[in-house]
This record gives C-alpha cells, sequence and structure tokens, in this order.
C-alpha cells in the first residue's frame, strides 16, 4: 500500500526558499502571485494492507521524524 | 577530566574538537554513532559538520542514531553535553534544546568570524571566563534560530540564552545578526543548564598563529570548571 505525506512550513515560520522562488516566478512573468511556500513530498510503500493502520503508522512516522513540529504541518493526504 | 566526541557519518569537524579538548587537558575519546554504550565521560560533544548530508532536516536523522539514546540518558542524570553547529542542529532535534535552525535569512552559507556576548554565566559551560565578548568563528548554512512565541519566552524566563551575536563592542543589534536568529541568539541552554548547544566553533580558535585566542579561553575555562 502506498501512502503519500506532504510536509509545510507553519505559517508564521519565514521560508526565504519560498520568496526567491516567488521573486523568479514574477521575473519571469507570473506577475499575479501572493505567494509561494515550499514544502516537501514522501512517498511510502508499506508491507502493512489494513489502510488504518498504515496510516497511523504513517502519522507516527511524521511525528518522529519526517516532520519537525515547530516549524512543520504534515498532511497525510492519499493511499493507493 | 574525560570527555568523549560523537562522529557521526559526515561529521568534519570531530576531530578538530578532539585536537582542543585534548590541548586543554580532557583526556578525550572517539565514540561512533553506532555504539550503544558512552565511554565514562564527564563532558560529551556532539560537533560540527554534515551529518548524513543534512538529508531530511540537518541533524533530523542523526538524532535517532544509537548512541544518542545514551548521550539522552546522560544529560538527564545531568551530565555535561555541548553541541557545536551541527551537534547544535542535532540537539535540537532530539528535543533536548528547545527551537529548530532554520535555513540562514539571506540563503547563504555564512564563514567568517563573529563576536558573541556571553548572556548566561550561571552555568558550568560560561562561569568565571573573564570576558564577556568573544570572538569565534562560524560556518553554516543553517543557523537561523527560531522557536514559538510561547518557547522564547520560557527561554528567556529560565534565562536559557547562552550567547547573542554582537559587534566587537558588545552590542546586540539586528545588523550583527549574521543569519536572522531570533533575538540573535547564537547558542542555548537546557532548563538544567548541563546541555549547550552553539553555532560558533571554539575548536577554531585555539592557536593565536592561525586563528585567535578565544576559543582557548573558552576551553580553558571549561576544564578548570569541570574539575
Amino acid at each position: 500500500m502506498k501512502i503519500s505525506v506532504i510536509i509545510t512550513l507553519k505559517k508564521d515560520v519565514l521560508d526565504p526558499q519560498g520568496k526567491v522562488i516567488q521573486q523568479t516566478l514574477n521575473g519571469m512573468g507570473f506577475d499575479h502571485i501572493n505567494e509561494v511556500r515550499q514544502g516537501k513530498y514522501f512517498e511510502i510503500d508499506t508491507k502493512e494492507t489494513d489502510y488504518k493502520e498504515a496510516k497511523n503508522q504513517v502519522e507516527e512516522m511524521c511525528k518522529k521524524l519526517l516532520a519537525n513540529l515547530v516549524i512543520e504541518n504534515y498532511k497525510i493526504i492519499d493511499t493507493q | 577530566m574525560k570527555s568523549s566526541v560523537i562522529t557521526f557519518p559526515g561529521s568534519n569537524c570531530d576531530r578538530d574538537m578532539d585536537v582542543a579538548l585534548k590541548k586543554f587537558g580532557f583526556q578525550n575519546k572517539m565514540v561512533w554513532h553506532n555504539d550503544i554504550d558512552l565511554p565514562k565521560s564527564d563532558l560529551v560533544v556532539l560537533p560540527g559538520g554534515f551529518s548524513y548530508g543534512d538529508y531530511l532536516r540537518c541533524g533530523s536523522m542523526a538524532s535517532k542514531s544509537k548512541i544518542m539514546k545514551s548521550v539522552i540518558n546522560f544529560a538527564n542524570s545531568g551530565g555535561m553535553v555541548m553541541g557545536i553547529c551541527n551537534g547544535f542542529q542535532i540537539l535540537v532535534e532530539t528535543g533536548m534544546l528547545p527551537g529548530v535552525l532554520l535555513r540562514n535569512k539571506y540563503l547563504e552559507f555564512i564563514c567568517k568570524n563573529v563576536f558573541v556576548k556571553i548572556k548566561n554565566k550561571q552555568n558550568i559551560f560560561f562561569k568565571n571566563i573573564d570576558n564577556e565578548i568573544l570572538e569565534l568563528h562560524i560556518a553554516h548554512n543553517e543557523g537561523n534560530f527560531f522557536c514559538t512565541n510561547d518557547q522564547l519566552k520560557e527561554i528567556n524566563d529560565n534565562e536559557q540564552i547562552a550567547i547573542n551575536y554582537c559587534n566587537e563592542n558588545g552590542k546586540i543589534e539586528d545588523q550583527f545578526n549574521p543569519n536572522g536568529s531570533i533575538e540573535n541568539i547564537a547558542g542555548i541552554l537546557n532548563k538544567k543548564k548541563n546541555v549547550l548547544g552553539m553555532m560558533p566553533h571554539p575548536e577554531r580558535m585555539i592557536d593565536k598563529y592561525l586563528s585567535g585566542e578565544d576559543g582557548s579561553l573558552f576551553f580553558n575555562n571549561l576544564i578548570n570548571n569541570i574539575k
């Protein structure tokens, strides 16, 4: 079973990389952008077959390693 | 006095730290990250470098390595732990110190000498040191100390700020903040004041012909405090 996770920076945390990407996009002519925030995407292929259990495990992974909850939020977005 | 320096895959200041500790009288042992037990130590040092290639977040993988369980137990029982640069990043990732170290504000890798002002001398790392201001070296890409407002209040209430970036006269202002750290924070302590994390490298300032000697002041004072 594959589970995907998106990690994003919390709203109040400065994202200098997102800002530079936004400035570059502006320079390329994409000038209607309010803000760009950069995040991370993970695809986890697990041997677990029970959906609920797999999701719980991925949630634990997010809390313990994948995200730093001081600055980041995680979202488990889909399973296949 | 016995010390241990932990080497992670990608550490690159571990041997400099070994040289510095031995120069000032520590009997130092190098400890591999995959070991389970710490040798008997008065001080454990997590050195600078790029553990695990800074993958995921700086220090995040190293904070889960086998030896870290022993380091955490050692600190919880009152042992002295010091993390320099990547070591500081590892300490915040374990939760032993509050906050995180973000990418530098202007996205530059910074490698230069800076001045820091010692804010708290009521701890074993800095007590009895004569100087108020030290000139030390920094070299990092992720040294921008950040924490939540609640954490910042707690850090201030408990007097956990160890050193702040300043100018040569000790002025702590925005213009002397190299990386965007909240309140110019360059190093912090835990609540019990037995764990120190700081971005500057004292081990790079121990030779008057090569660098400066403010790191020597730090290590000399440190071993006298521990004796």
